[in-house]
């Protein structure tokens, strides 16, 4: 079980958090103007990389806020969590 | 290639050792197609290639040993009774090649058709699973609905008293789904397909695709020197996404870890395979007499090979709810294996903006039981360099055009 540190409440088991799949992934700003494929990448092509990789989470059954974080796919090493609205540190 | 018989067999118990079943070959410079991926998928692609299409003069590459990945961590549940035409099509399709399979590779996959039933514990279970056992009767695929007091009969040490935790409502049960021997599989189709020629080249990761000035295919770069070729089928389950990017096409595809136990072994007590989808729980019994339990996926996306050991606790707290006898078994190992998931819970097979470049993936959770009709149909796909009719539905361009294959109920394992 990931030890997950939450922005606003410090270190929490992973059981208190939501998984929200990858993040920055941005809605285009006018869905009927742009091509299926567009569309479709927003929608359902993730990057999905062995590595380190920048998701949501959301602390569900703690102060239920979304939040970023960087993790390693091939060790599940949290690399940094950050809050939304603020760009992946290096 | 020795050819096993009950006579072979005898004249070997007198003596001599047994040859090796493949050959281990040094790569050659260029093939007319190379399969990335030695699980039982890109086996059984290059095994077809080479009986059904004529193609010989190709290569299996992996970074690892030959069934060393999915093939040889998943529960062998066998089944075709999926939800929607397009999904029956091809999980009947390698249903009938199960059938036959041991006879095809002459060599003994254990395909076992016990049965496997399908528990519904609460009145959604119910109604989805006959919705799915009226749609299987009108594609002809066996698939029927059985009361508590049947499925107790199936299966006598399941619980499905009242009083449970668990509740039996119902169950659903194809009789010609059952388990069949992983390894064998993974054997078979490589001993089948190195006699006809085909190079199995293990541990030799790929670091890159080749692409000419036109943008198709020209070869493979791997961790021991490129292979040029004109056609790459990309068998990869877990890591589809990262062989893919190497050659810039972005995949509807996230990882997953997915857990499975086993126990110590005991007496045969399961008759049948039982899946309980709601509370997570996949049970039978493997020949050896170990109880083989299929846990859950982890909710963030990883390639660690290891899940965290909440999600086989909630496992194991639903069987031993569900067969209360089994309750002081131990296990005995627990593993973790990458299962790459589409967003509609149905396989990719076919061709990429890629020339040259095909993929076989997206089989999820339950990959296994479709082993002989995905290479059959995506052997097809690339000797042919168009879709197989059954793997046509399944194209990735169906992201793009909003064709989804919505499994997500029948897909079972929840996400």
């Amino acid at each position: 079980m990931l030890l997950i540190p939450c922005p606003w409440c410090g270190p929490r088991p992973e059981n208190e958090f939501h998984h929200g799949g990858e993040a920055h992934i941005a809605r285009p700003a006018d869905p009927a103007a742009v091509s299926d494929s567009v569309w479709a990448d927003f929608l359902y092509h993730r990057t999905n990389p062995q590595g380190p990789y920048a998701e949501r989470w959301r602390h569900q059954y703690g102060c239920g806020r979304f939040f970023n974080c960087v993790r390693d796919t091939a060790t599940d090493k949290i690399v940094v969590t950050y809050k939304p609205g603020e760009a992946r540190p290096e | 290639m020795v050819h096993f018989s009950a006579w072979s067999l005898l004249r070997r118990a007198f003596g001599g050792a047994w040859p090796e079943q493949w050959r281990s070959p040094e790569p050659r410079d260029a093939y007319d197609a190379v399969i990335v991926g030695a699980g039982g998928h890109g086996l059984a692609t290059a095994y077809y290639l080479a009986s059904e299409h004529g193609m010989r003069n190709i290569a299996v590459i992996d970074k690892g040993w030959l069934g060393g990945g999915n093939t040889g961590r998943n529960t062998t549940i066998i089944r075709s009774n999926y939800l929607w035409d397009e999904s029956a099509a091809i999980y009947e399709h390698a249903l009938k090649l199960w059938e036959g399979l041991s006879r095809a590779l002459n060599y003994n996959v254990m395909y076992s058709p016990r049965g496997v039933m399908m528990l519904a514990h609460n009145h959604h279970d119910v109604q989805v699973f006959r919705r799915h056992v009226h749609a299987n009767r009108l594609q002809g695929i066996d698939n029927e609905w059985l009361t508590p007091g049947q499925a107790k009969a199936m299966c006598p040490p399941l619980e499905v008293g009242s009083t449970s935790r668990y509740p039996v409502l119902g169950a659903a049960l194809q009789r010609r789904g059952g388990v069949a021997r992983h390894d064998a599989v993974a054997w078979g189709y490589a001993r089948a397909a190195s006699a006809l020629g085909v190079d199995i080249i293990q541990n030799r990761a790929v670091t890159g695709i080749a692409r000419g000035t036109d943008g198709a295919v020209t070869g493979v770069e791997t961790t021991r020197g490129s292979i040029r070729t004109r056609k790459v089928g990309v068998v990869a389950a877990g890591h589809t996404s990262v062989i893919m990017a190497m050659a810039g096409v972005r995949m509807p595809l996230e990882s997953f870890p997915l857990q499975a136990l086993v126990s110590e072994p005991v007496k045969p007590a399961m008759p049948l395979v039982v899946m309980s989808n709601t509370v997570h729980a996949y049970i039978s019994q493997s020949d050896k007499g170990e109880l083989v339990i299929g846990a859950g996926t982890d909710s963030y996306t990883s390639y660690s090979q290891a899940g965290g050991p909440h999600i086989a606790t909630q496992t194991l707290e639903a069987i031993c709810e569900l067969f209360p006898s089994f309750r002081r078994l131990r296990m005995l190992r627990n593993w973790g294996g990458i299962v790459d998931c589409t967003p509609d819970r149905s396989p990719i097979i076919g061709l990429t903006p890629v020339p040259g470049l095909f993929v076989n993936c997206g089989w999820g959770t339950g990959g296994f039981k479709a082993t002989p009709g995905s290479g059959h149909v995506f052997a097809a796909t690339i000797a042919r360099g168009e879709p197989h009719p059954i793997a046509a539905p399944f194209s990735l361009d169906r992201f793009r055009g909003g064709r989804l294959i919505d499994e997500a109920a029948a897909a079972a394992v929840s996400h």
